[in-house]
């Protein structure tokens, strides 16, 4: 489903070349499937992939699943290739790859917008996402959020990120700078800030760290690479009984007020501030989103 | 389309079909498949390739595709695809949905 706001706690690869996956991929539960053209196919593959998953967009239904297609960069000579296919295919969201500024984005929605035209799609139907993968795209963040009003969220691409910076991915602190950029330029621009795989699929508990420090951070939600880290990941996302409950009490009492026409809002005694009440109104949308979990009366 | 030499897509995987493309100058399509699901769904996979090959306008080929338990989706990209390669060809029309 085409949707610039919604639910993207999991956004899970789907090799583009793999007909199996490409079948199954929509019963693990992820809230986008992102299916790939970039680096999971090989250069000789690249035509194959690409006819693969323009047939299975054009054919196949994933139900209100979120179908993001990750092409190769413009300037390999293939990305315009995987947009006159995918972008007539209906995709929902085209993800770039290796966005180092803003001109990368707007290029690509120019091209985008030429099919879309040529094909007799109404211009502007299809989302963008941009991953930034390089120290250049992370400087140029808030400049890459704001290019274009296709865009629903700006990702990390972190494998050729670290290459970049000449190190390697350790316990989270060689990202911190990245991730914070990306998160902030982001909700400069009203847009989701989505995270990096986490490639050692067998580390559950490193996996869980991260999801946890990136959702602290503020993050949206993660790429990831297998249906195991789609449950996980969903659980850190989900918010506890108590913060719910805490968030109906404070919406309660909000809701009171307003309704007295008093502008001054307390809970057992306490002032509750705007910020409060939007972290509450967001904790319940998230909650409803999710679509898991009834909240008890309090 | 004109194929120019023999080429292949897909692979022996589950869920995939291999196809394999040779010029012929007449003879029509001369298909040789084989498939893990033969008795259930032979006919289709047929009926898919021979389809996908007319809307290219391939009139003469010796097709051998071996099926995996390939989607009626798979089947026709890879179809495609191997048209493509023995044709030399990049002028692919991909349709709107």
């Amino acid at each position: 489903m085409r949707e610039k706001k919604r639910l993207r706690r999991s956004m899970m690869f789907v090799p583009g070349n793999n007909p199996g996956m490409i079948r199954d991929c929509h019963i693990y539960g992820s809230d986008s499937i992102m299916f790939d053209l970039e680096d999971s196919v090989s250069i000789m593959e690249k035509d194959a992939a690409r006819f693969l998953v323009y047939q299975a967009l054009h054919d196949l239904k994933y139900g209100k699943k979120e179908l993001v297609v990750r092409i190769n960069d413009l300037n390999s000579g293939l990305g315009v290739k995987d947009l006159e296919a995918i972008v007539r295919a209906g995709v929902h969201v085209v993800r770039l790859p290796k966005t180092d500024s803003a001109q990368d984005v707007i290029d690509c929605e120019k091209e985008i917008a030429r099919i879309e035209s040529e094909a007799g799609i109404p211009v502007g139907t299809t989302l963008m996402m941009a991953a930034i993968e390089s120290a250049n795209g992370v400087l140029n963040a808030r400049e890459i959020a704001h290019a274009s009003d296709r865009l629903i969220g700006i990702a990390l691409g972190a494998e050729d990120y670290v290459t970049d910076l000449k190190t390697t991915r350790s316990d989270g602190i060689e990202l911190l700078f990245a991730r914070c950029m990306i998160l902030n330029a982001a909700r400069s621009a009203g847009i989701d800030a989505l995270d990096t795989v986490y490639s050692d699929v067998n580390n559950e508990e490193g996996f869980i760290a991260e999801a946890t420090l990136i959702k602290k951070l503020g993050f949206d939600g993660k790429s990831v690479i297998n249906p195991r880290q789609i449950e996980p990941l969903h659980k850190v996302f989900m918010p506890s009984e108590k913060d719910l409950k805490k968030a109906q009490a404070v919406m309660g009492a909000y809701e009171e007020a307003m309704a007295k026409g008093s502008g001054v809002v307390a809970l057992n005694g306490k002032m509750i501030d705007k910020p409060v009440v939007i972290r509450a109104q967001r904790l319940l949308e998230l909650n409803e989103l999710a679509g898991v979990r009834e909240v008890e009366e309090i | 389309m004109k194929l120019i030499h023999k080429a292949m897509a897909g692979t022996m995987e589950s869920s995939d079909i291999m196809i394999t493309i040779e010029p012929k100058e007449e003879g029509g399509i001369q298909l040789e498949l084989t498939s893990s699901v033969m008795q259930q769904f032979g006919r289709q996979i047929e009926a898919v390739i021979r389809e996908t090959l007319k809307g290219l306008g391939v009139e003469n080929a010796l097709v051998t595709a071996a099926d995996k338990g390939a989607l009626d989706c798979t089947i026709k990209a890879r179809v495609n695809c191997a048209a493509f390669r023995a044709a030399d060809s990049e002028e692919y029309v991909w349709e709107a949905k």
